[in-house]
């Protein structure tokens, strides 16, 4: 190996970006062609699940702006934060919906568990952050639910340590914590989702593959399908 | 290869989505038409029906509203009735607090947000009051008086307001009280002045901190009384509500359901155990993949044939 060759594998930006290249392939960051099995509505839920993300995030940033109270004494700021509320209602049923279809699918399959656990704690991080502006809303909802809330937390010490009834404390949880951890497990999913690809249905077997051993004899005794809708495309697109 | 690996390789025989036949997708347009979806599905559903905001009760409000009520808290908190004074973690040692079993696990923690209901939530904010001198002898025979005295005081106090009528103070037969009829409606008369909730929520110029206005208050019956008005009682799905007739948290509807019904909706221990309860369903959540016989499932439940119904 020459000095050069030396130098270059040494370098942490190489080391970066082979990191980053082995870990999605760049064609498969935004690939232009998706599995032919990939035809159901269903799918459409967790990129709606993402906008309302954005939707949520940005909502949230615009009544970061004028402070926590500014919604409680102006229209224009009631008006944002209805659209925080709705977009969070939004953001929810998407991601239900998108969660079941992806059980129905055992999404899991084929080394896809990591990508399972991490949209499962995000699932879990949303209700968390969600729950802590709810508490910061410094209203009546706040005063009950927070009181209310202490007892479950307190039961099982978290209480000792997350205080429910100190909103400046939930405000921060709410505005900088969580949605940085939402924030970091969605990107990871998304990371995920990228380089495993659409988890192909029950028993398929690609074009010129062997049946798997399940395909073969399924527990069910059907016949094992095989979805070939389209050609197979070049080599390195839509990989 | 190892015995028990070969039996891994052989149960996931999931090919690599990336072998399949593909068909063209606009990925990027996808994202935007959703996007622009979702911005107006949400500004039309502000537009329509808005979001709640109930003013928050001040414990002035509370003081004005309920006074009796006021005082019959007090009164509690000096006798060691109140929700706070018989607690337990993190506010004091009171008593064990809720479990698990035999796992005592509201303990766990410790006392890290210390509370000592009368000294914290009546007599220090009295103290603070200046020119007035029959409180400031109520206070001083407060502090003097043995632990003995203070709790008979005050559950003597606390149980003749509860037979006058309409708890009126006014109408309490005489007895052996001390000086806690005195302390208790001075308490009412700092509280409808505004200053109680300042004296309570530190000495600091700056706090965020409400734990002990908020204590004291839902020790109270007035803010529950309130909530129930709203449907927002704990059996009535109370924590995944909100005011008026909007959604709510509907994604904590199993949180919520468990306290509904039995053994949890009539446990002492009902907070520990619907927690430790939804705890273990987040882990059976979380490695759905890895659990036999649920990973399984959703292969025998034939959802899967509605999604990938044009490859068949």
């Amino acid at each position: 190996m020459s000095r050069v060759d030396r130098q270059v594998s040494s370098s942490w930006t190489v080391r970066t970006r082979n990191r980053i290249g082995r870990t999605v392939p760049a064609g498969q960051w935004l690939p232009d062609r998706q599995p032919a099995y990939m035809r159901s509505w269903i799918y459409v839920f967790g990129v709606a699940t993402l906008a309302a993300f954005v939707v949520v995030l940005t909502s949230g940033v615009a009544l970061t702006v004028k402070g926590p109270t500014w919604w409680h004494s102006s229209s224009i700021g009631h008006f944002v934060n209805s659209m925080h509320l709705w977009s969070v209602e939004l953001f929810f049923m998407f991601m239900v919906v998108h969660l079941w279809g992806k059980f129905f699918m055992a999404a899991w399959r084929g080394k896809r568990a990591l990508t399972w656990i991490t949209g499962a704690v995000a699932f879990i991080g949303s209700i968390g952050t969600a729950f802590t502006g709810y508490l910061s809303q410094s209203n009546f909802d706040s005063q009950w639910i927070s009181t209310q809330a202490k007892d479950g937390l307190n039961a099982v010490v978290m209480g000792a340590y997350f205080n429910v009834l100190d909103p400046g404390q939930m405000l921060l949880w709410h505005i900088v914590l969580l949605p940085l951890v939402v924030g970091f497990l969605v990107v990871a999913h998304v990371v995920l989702v990228r380089r495993h690809g659409i988890v192909p249905p029950f028993d398929a077997v690609p074009p010129g593959a062997a049946p798997p051993v399940s395909a073969a004899a399924p527990p069910n005794g059907r016949a094992a399908p095989m979805p070939v809708t389209e050609p197979a495309p070049p080599a390195g697109v839509g990989r | 290869m190892t015995g028990s690996s070969a039996v891994k390789r052989r149960r996931d025989t999931t090919p690599d989505s990336h072998l399949f036949p593909t068909r063209s997708y606009d990925l990027v347009k996808e994202f935007v038409i959703a996007l622009a979806v979702v911005v107006v599905l949400t500004l039309l559903l502000a537009l329509v029906f808005s979001s709640p905001d109930r003013k928050a009760i001040s414990l002035q409000d509370w003081a004005k509203a309920a006074p009796t009520d006021v005082v019959a808290t007090a009164t509690a908190e000096l006798a060691g009735t109140s929700g706070t004074a018989g607690y337990g973690a993190p506010y004091n040692h009171a008593t064990v607090g809720q479990k698990i079993g035999p796992l005592a696990t509201q303990q766990w923690g410790g006392v890290r947000i210390p509370v000592d209901a009368a000294k914290d939530l009546v007599i220090t904010p009295l103290s603070e009051v200046v020119g007035d001198p029959g409180l400031a002898s109520a206070v001083q025979e407060w502090n003097a008086a043995k632990d003995a005295d203070r709790t008979a005081w005050a559950t003597a106090y606390g149980d003749a307001l509860a037979k006058a009528p309409g708890g009126e103070p006014a109408k309490v037969k005489a007895g052996k009280f001390g000086p806690v009829p005195v302390l208790t409606s001075r308490l009412l008369t700092l509280a409808a002045s505004g200053s109680l909730q300042s004296l309570l929520s530190g000495s600091s110029y700056y706090t965020s901190n409400e734990t002990k206005p908020l204590l004291l208050l839902a020790d109270g019956s007035y803010l529950e009384e309130q909530a129930r008005a709203d449907h927002l009682g704990g059996d009535q799905w109370g924590m995944m509500n909100e005011t008026g007739n909007f959604p709510g948290q509907p994604w904590m509807w199993l949180y919520t359901f468990w306290y509904q019904v039995k053994p949890f909706s009539t446990s002492e221990n009902a907070d520990a155990l619907v927690w430790g309860l939804m705890m273990v369903l987040t882990l059976v959540l979380v490695f759905v993949p890895f659990i036999p016989g649920l990973r399984s499932l959703p292969r025998h439940l034939g959802v899967h044939k509605l999604i990938w119904r044009d490859t068949r």
